[in-house]
């Protein structure tokens, strides 16, 4: 048997076991080797056709080659892994995980900034811990890519950024900065006595206040003589020698990220349970023409037409969120039926506030697979759909020639709870699967 | 209620002579002194829950219920199905005792409240709204014997309620109709005691560990005063002492005729409780148990009972940091005996099943596992003679499943309570509390039917 033969035996490459075990600066285990092979007995490329008895070929971080086992040559010295079943890297549309973690003490808790109720300058990138326990423990069932930011409970809680669920620094970790500004039309938004916004007329006549003032912002940025990426710079030495006139205008951070909504930079992401709600959100997006996202809408299965006429995205509730509150209509089958009407959707992990504090996007398209929703439709909702949704499908959420080498691997059907998370590859490096100890 | 204790005196003994000739327990029945309709289910795969008193799984069984009780199991072809008996074609669905669910708190009830910390004599059974929709959901889910419990903000927060989802037809009326009653016809529940940060708080609640400790021996030492003064003076009404029921309810506590239902997470946390249980002769379970796995011998040891909950990830505070899904197979191969629960709401009652997956998941036995949702509950509730397994003799609750309760893809189809049909999926009103929709979230509908009857009355008038 020779060493190569050998390496594969083991179901390691012969860098791996030989020379390069080492420790990651994040903790991880990661190998020397850049080549990784994945053979699958399944791979569900998602974008395209399931390869039955697969290999996928990452090279430096990037997908290099797909195909059948016996027409795909692995590489001499790569890092080889079997799975039953190879998915691409999980991609969570909507959570607080690395804001909100997992000891739930104000030491780790920056999701939600109570003292305003409008706050959309706040950056995800500002508060986002990428050594989160709960990251790790999400990337352990197959999870690669989050869409984390700002909580659910003020009118307007702040931004949300897209990361990869490894990397020392946020900085490593980001995707996208800054990629929705996060609204909520719900009683959990309302305040008591004599502060606002109290009903829910009051919400929405804030939102379309702050709009109309951004709208006025943006335009008299337009006319300003001192413009850098359609923004003033608000830097006294930046008016050109001109005269220091009305014209200038002060920088307005909390403007700035509405304009940038307005401009379609940013989406307004917008939670809303109740019809009422979603009817809210989707009248304030055609008001204004803002390109909005519903979030949660545990009430879109009395909305289906609505929802579908405005094509509007939902970034759907966990299918396991408790039914109660203003939750209490909600249906295990919205995401069947979102499907059956054509409405894009993903499945969240969402926001926690208790325990468990975080849920696993895997366990909730589960759910939705055990409720008329298809198994391939099910995993498109945790992989192509989100990446769609959230504009990075030419980077991650499925299995193609040039994406990222993003992976997750089973041991069987990946939606069934007895099946196991056995590996998973970001940006090329291979991570360890679930902890069975 | 004479007779009901008779029954299950030749249960007891049916089941010993199962266990003598073993191979006899495939197919064992016990119909004497049963009345009511016959009905058999042919072709089932059933899960008996109780791999004691014979095979924990039966490919192509039978069962046969009579009135509110089972009376037979076994392969199908061995069962006598005795003449004028309904059958039906199971035709391979799988068939499992009724889900017993050790910790609920659905019905939106209450006991104690902020006055104290220790609060033993007040009864959840006064605060339980039983046209809540959660029993319909929880019924969804397979379950049919729910133990209702206080919070957990309290050392003692109060008497927990042992209960039957008896939601067939109509649907019962008030509290009573869900009680599970005693010999005596008293109803059954617990005691719900907390320790850890939860029952934590300003005065006068314990600051600390070491305080909330002291509490509770405190009013354990007055309890046992206040029993050693009631036995003293024997019938001489004239020398016992003021009834006091937070003391009554400690001291069925130390008689064990009512078992605590004790809310603990972290390792050191579980011992002192395994310590006060000592000192006080306590019959205790412990609930939640999160770090459990940390100290699984030395509750082994203790023959104490685990009743633990499985989350989808870790935290949401301290002491449930180092939660794990192994915390079932850990705690069950040191020994202990483990069911799982709800906790309802913290879980969806819809999907109890799925707690003994994800513990399979991470290497719990199966057939543990199986019991841990049905007679390791019973047990815990002092009720495995009544209920927990496909055993003859037993109350007939029981759940028909489309497939293996612990796949994804497996659907609760009915449940039964006592002999009736308790939840159908294929009724439209029923599937509303299995899947959810508008109107789900809504008291069950009797009780508009009472409005409507009010209605009427007033317009007699």
């Amino acid at each position: 048997m020779n060493i190569f033969k050998l390496s594969r035996w083991l179901g390691v490459g012969a860098p791996t076991w030989c020379f390069a075990l080492m420790l990651g600066l994040d903790g991880s285990t990661t190998y020397a080797a850049d080549v990784i092979a994945i053979r699958g007995k399944q791979i569900h490329t998602v974008s395209g056709k399931t390869i039955e008895n697969g290999v996928v070929v990452c090279v430096d971080g990037k997908i290099a080659t797909i195909g059948d086992a016996g027409s795909v040559a692995i590489p001499e010295g790569a890092v080889v892994r079997d799975a039953e079943v190879v998915l691409p890297g999980l991609i969570d549309v909507r959570t607080c995980v690395g804001l909100s973690g997992i000891l739930n003490v104000d030491h780790d808790s920056d999701h939600l900034e109570s003292s305003s109720p409008l706050q959309p300058e706040l950056r995800a990138i500002d508060a986002y811990n990428p050594r989160e326990e709960l990251v790790e423990y999400l990337r352990s069932f197959g999870v690669t890519t989050v869409h984390t930011g700002h909580a659910p409970g003020e009118l307007i809680s702040g931004q949300t950024l897209i990361a990869k669920t490894t990397g020392n620094s946020v900085e490593a970790a980001v995707v996208v900065d800054g990629r929705a500004i996060c609204a909520t039309l719900a009683e959990s938004s309302q305040k008591s006595g004599k502060q606002s916004p109290g009903t829910r007329g009051k919400q929405m006549a804030m939102l379309r206040t702050l709009v109309l003032e951004a709208i006025e912002h943006r335009s008299k940025l337009a006319k300003s003589p001192s413009k850098e990426d359609g923004k003033n710079t608000g830097d006294e030495n930046d008016q050109g020698g001109k005269a220091a006139d009305a014209a200038v205008v002060v920088r307005n951070l909390k403007l700035e990220a509405i304009v940038d909504v307005l401009e379609g930079k940013k989406a307004l992401l917008i939670t809303a349970d109740r019809a009422q709600d979603i009817a809210s959100a989707l009248r304030l997006a055609d008001e204004f023409k803002i390109s909005i996202w519903l979030d949660s809408a545990a009430e879109a299965h009395a909305m289906l037409p609505q929802i579908a006429a405005a094509k509007v995205p939902v970034l759907l509730h966990p299918s396991m969120a408790r039914a109660s509150g203003e939750k209490e209509n909600i249906t295990f089958r919205n995401a069947a039926l979102l499907k059956k009407h054509n409405i894009p959707f993903a499945i969240q992990g969402g926001y926690e506030p208790y325990v468990p504090k975080a849920r696993v996007v895997l366990f909730e398209a589960a759910i939705a697979a055990a409720h008329e929703l298809s198994k391939e439709a099910a995993i498109e909702a945790i992989t192509l759909s989100p990446a769609k949704i959230l504009g990075i499908q030419d980077k991650v959420g499925s299995i193609e020639v040039g994406k990222d080498a993003d992976l997750a691997l089973y041991d069987g059907d990946p939606l069934e709870y007895t099946s196991h998370c056995v590996g998973v590859v970001v940006n090329g490096k291979l991570f360890p699967g679930e902890s069975r100890d | 209620m004479e007779m009901d204790r008779r029954r299950l005196l030749q249960l007891g003994a049916s089941s010993i002579a199962c266990m003598a000739v073993g191979d006899v327990c495939s197919h064992r029945s016990r119909a004497e002194g049963v009345s009511g309709e016959t009905t058999a289910w042919l072709d089932a795969k059933l899960l008996t829950g109780d791999s004691k008193a014979g095979p924990a799984v039966i490919d192509r069984g039978t069962l046969v219920v009579r009135g509110s009780k089972i009376i037979a199991v076994g392969r199908t072809g061995e069962v006598a199905i005795p003449e004028g008996t309904k059958t039906i074609d199971a035709g391979g669905k799988w068939i499992m005792p009724g889900l017993v669910c050790t910790h609920s708190h659905i019905g939106g009830g209450a006991a104690a409240d902020g006055s104290a910390p220790i609060q033993p004599g007040v009864r959840i059974l006064d605060s339980i709204n039983v046209r809540d929709s959660g029993f319909k959901r929880a019924l969804a889910g397979g379950l049919t014997t729910l133990n209702i419990m206080p919070g957990s903000g309290h050392l003692v927060s109060g008497q927990t309620l042992y209960c039957k989802l008896r939601y067939a037809g109509k649907g019962p009326t008030t509290i009573d109709d869900i009680l599970i009653r005693d010999e005596q016809g008293k109803s059954l529940g617990g005691l719900k005691m907390a320790n850890g940060t939860n029952s934590q708080g300003d005065s006068p609640f314990p600051g600390t560990r070491g305080k909330s400790a002291f509490l509770v021996r405190e009013q354990y030492i007055k309890a046992r005063e206040y029993h050693a003064k009631v036995v003293a003076a024997k019938e001489d009404l004239e020398k016992r002492p003021p009834r006091d029921l937070h003391l009554e309810s400690l001291v069925e506590a130390m008689q064990g005729s009512r078992i605590v239902h004790h809310h603990t997470h972290r390792h050191d946390d579980i011992i002192t409780v395994l310590r006060l249980a000592q000192e006080f002769n306590l019959r205790v379970v412990l609930h939640h148990v999160s770090e459990g796995w940390k100290v699984a011998d030395e509750i082994a040891a203790a023959k104490v009972p685990c009743s633990i909950i499985v989350l989808d990830s870790p935290g949401g505070k301290l002491e449930a940091r180092d939660m794990a899904l192994k915390n079932g197979r850990v705690l069950s191969k040191a020994g202990v005996t483990v069911a799982f629960h709800t906790d309802d709401w913290i879980t969806d009652s819809r999907l109890f099943a799925r707690s003994a997956a994800l513990a399979v998941r991470a290497g719990m036995d199966r057939d543990q596992a199986v019991s841990a949702l049905t007679l390791a509950g019973a047990e815990m509730l002092g009720l495995e003679s009544r209920i927990g397994s496909l055993s003859p003799g037993k109350d007939a609750d029981f759940a028909i499943l489309s497939g293996d309760p612990l796949s994804v893809y497996s659907r609760v189809l009915q449940t039964w309570v006592e002999g009736e049909k308790a939840f159908d999926l294929s009724e439209p009103s029923d599937a509303l509390f299995a899947e959810g929709g508008q109107g789900a979230g809504s008291d069950l509908d009797p009780f508009l039917c009472c409005y409507a009857q009010a209605w009427q009355v007033g317009g007699a008038k």
